[in-house]
């Protein structure tokens, strides 16, 4: 299993919750299982072809999915995926 | 009979290295540590550029901090080569440096000969108190001080975020801020926007941060900005500053500031938060990742609410400016390890933050350009541009 950290804008779709836990062998089978739990994450994180949505950056430990190996990049046990869309937020 | 002073000094100079001035000039910066032993008040009026100052008095006690390989070839200079031969003298049979030149003439020669001089900002001896605890700490020191005191930064919005940071750059010396915003202050504003006051409810947010600025250093000018940063007037306004603090709320302004500044060279501080979250990293164009490299595309709408519909914890603009401030005076006066490369998340409830690496994206549309090609017609522009400002109204 592994850790899902999960941004502000999407835990309104994981039931609030910051950290949810996901099963995989790789980066995109995590990322479906948590789009399975939680349906609402499914159209936030994937495009209509399957990929992930370019907005969205996911993190495997500290580094960026997209220079290793997108979706196929292998997860092990205890590693750490944070989702991390872009935050526009300053405070007016 | 012991020997007479001038003896001693006459017998040390021939036991010393010496070195001409024109082969200092010429190796200037290439690894050679150039010392300049004398007072401070000597080094005030003017020292070689590129030297460090370590005064006689201090020799030993804080040579290692300027050369701590023994190895590494030094050069001592002083007014005349008098004390710089001593001091290469002390270095080499106490110290144990191996390669310790002494600069023949000293200053003096050095100017008769032409060379450049590079005299330092002095501070008052009102900026010596008002910035005390700055020159005790050996890394900002003096030298520091004088390069905040005559550093430009630009805030866009004086906000959340941009509240503490402008009162802490007032505070530390930073010579000119530039503040950015159209606004009015609001009652819903103090919350978190600890520059503005009760009273100033009502009144532009430039001109209460200006006050509120003038009232804590006057050492401070600063530049007003009451507008909204479009494309029409962006280059203008940022050109010439050294650093901008970036706090703004909305995407289209993020894009169109990446582009100017990619173009332009200038560092961004950037900081974004929303609840209870906040993030921070710098784009220094060219060094690192830009903001297209972190997010090559805004998200749609429903995904990138801004505060004002979804609040803030009032503390957390505080955290997160108070960390872009601090970048701030890491970037001006080039110490430490600045936030280049890497983004810094920050989540209140828990306490807990998160460090994540950015690279820089081989084919970013915009940073992976000369500069020079970037076109005014492109800045800010990103896919679906017009249908992401139509959503967002």
């Amino acid at each position: 299993m592994a850790l899902i950290k999960i941004p502000p804008v999407l835990r309104s779709s994981v039931g609030g919750e910051k950290e949810v836990t996901a099963g995989g062998g790789d980066v995109g089978a995590v990322l479906s299982s948590l789009a399975s739990q939680h349906p609402d994450t499914r159209s936030q994180l994937f495009g209509a072809d399957g990929s992930l949505n370019r907005y969205v950056n996911v993190y495997l430990n500290d580094e960026d999915v997209r220079v290793l190996d997108g979706l196929d990049t292998a997860v092990g046990e205890g590693d750490v995926l944070v989702i991390l869309p872009a935050m526009a937020g300053g405070a007016r | 009979m012991s020997p007479s002073g001038a003896e001693v000094i006459r017998q040390i100079k021939q036991q010393v290295q010496e070195v001409d001035p024109a082969e200092v000039s010429e190796h200037l910066g290439n690894g050679v540590t150039l010392i300049d032993v004398r007072e401070s008040e000597e080094w005030d009026r003017g020292h070689i550029p590129g030297a460090v100052h370590v005064p006689r008095g201090y020799l030993e006690s804080r040579v290692e901090t300027a050369v701590s390989d023994r190895d590494a070839p030094v050069v001592l200079y002083c007014a005349s080569g008098q004390r710089s031969a001593l001091a290469a003298h002390t270095l080499s049979e106490l110290l144990g440096y191996a390669d310790v030149r002494s600069m023949t003439g000293g200053i003096t020669l050095w100017k008769d000969r032409g060379y450049k001089v590079e005299v330092p900002k002095v501070l008052t001896t009102e900026q010596k108190e008002r910035y005390g605890r700055h020159l005790l700490l050996p890394e900002i020191g003096a030298e520091g001080q004088a390069k905040l005191l005559g550093a430009k930064v630009l805030l866009l919005g004086a906000g959340g975020l941009g509240s503490p940071t402008a009162l802490y750059l007032a505070a530390a010396g930073v010579g000119t801020l530039g503040i950015v915003d159209d606004d009015d202050v609001d009652l819903s504003n103090l919350q978190r926007q600890v520059i503005h006051t009760t009273r100033t409810v009502g009144t532009p947010k430039v001109d209460s941060a200006e006050a509120a600025i003038a009232a804590l250093n006057p050492d401070v000018e600063v530049v007003k900005y009451p507008v909204r940063l479009d494309a029409s007037n962006i280059m203008e306004i940022v050109q010439g500053y050294d650093v901008i603090v970036d706090g703004v709320d909305n995407f289209p302004t993020r894009y169109l500031l990446n582009d100017a500044t990619v173009r332009l060279d200038i560092p961004v501080v950037s900081a974004s938060i929303l609840g209870f979250d906040g993030q921070l990293s710098i784009f220094k164009p060219h060094d690192g990742p830009c903001y297209r490299c972190l997010y090559p595309v805004p998200p749609p709408a429903e995904l990138a609410p801004s505060c004002g519909a979804n609040g803030v914890l009032g503390v957390l603009p505080g955290t997160m400016g108070l960390l872009q401030a601090t970048e701030v005076v890491k970037l001006v006066t080039g110490i430490g390890e600045p936030l280049v490369g890497r983004l810094l998340l920050y989540e209140a409830l828990s306490a807990s933050f998160t460090e994540l690496k950015v690279r820089r994206d081989p084919n970013c549309p915009i940073c992976s350009r000369d500069p020079a090609e970037i076109t005014d017609e492109e800045m800010g522009v990103f896919p679906d541009y017009e249908a992401f400002c139509a959503a967002a109204g």
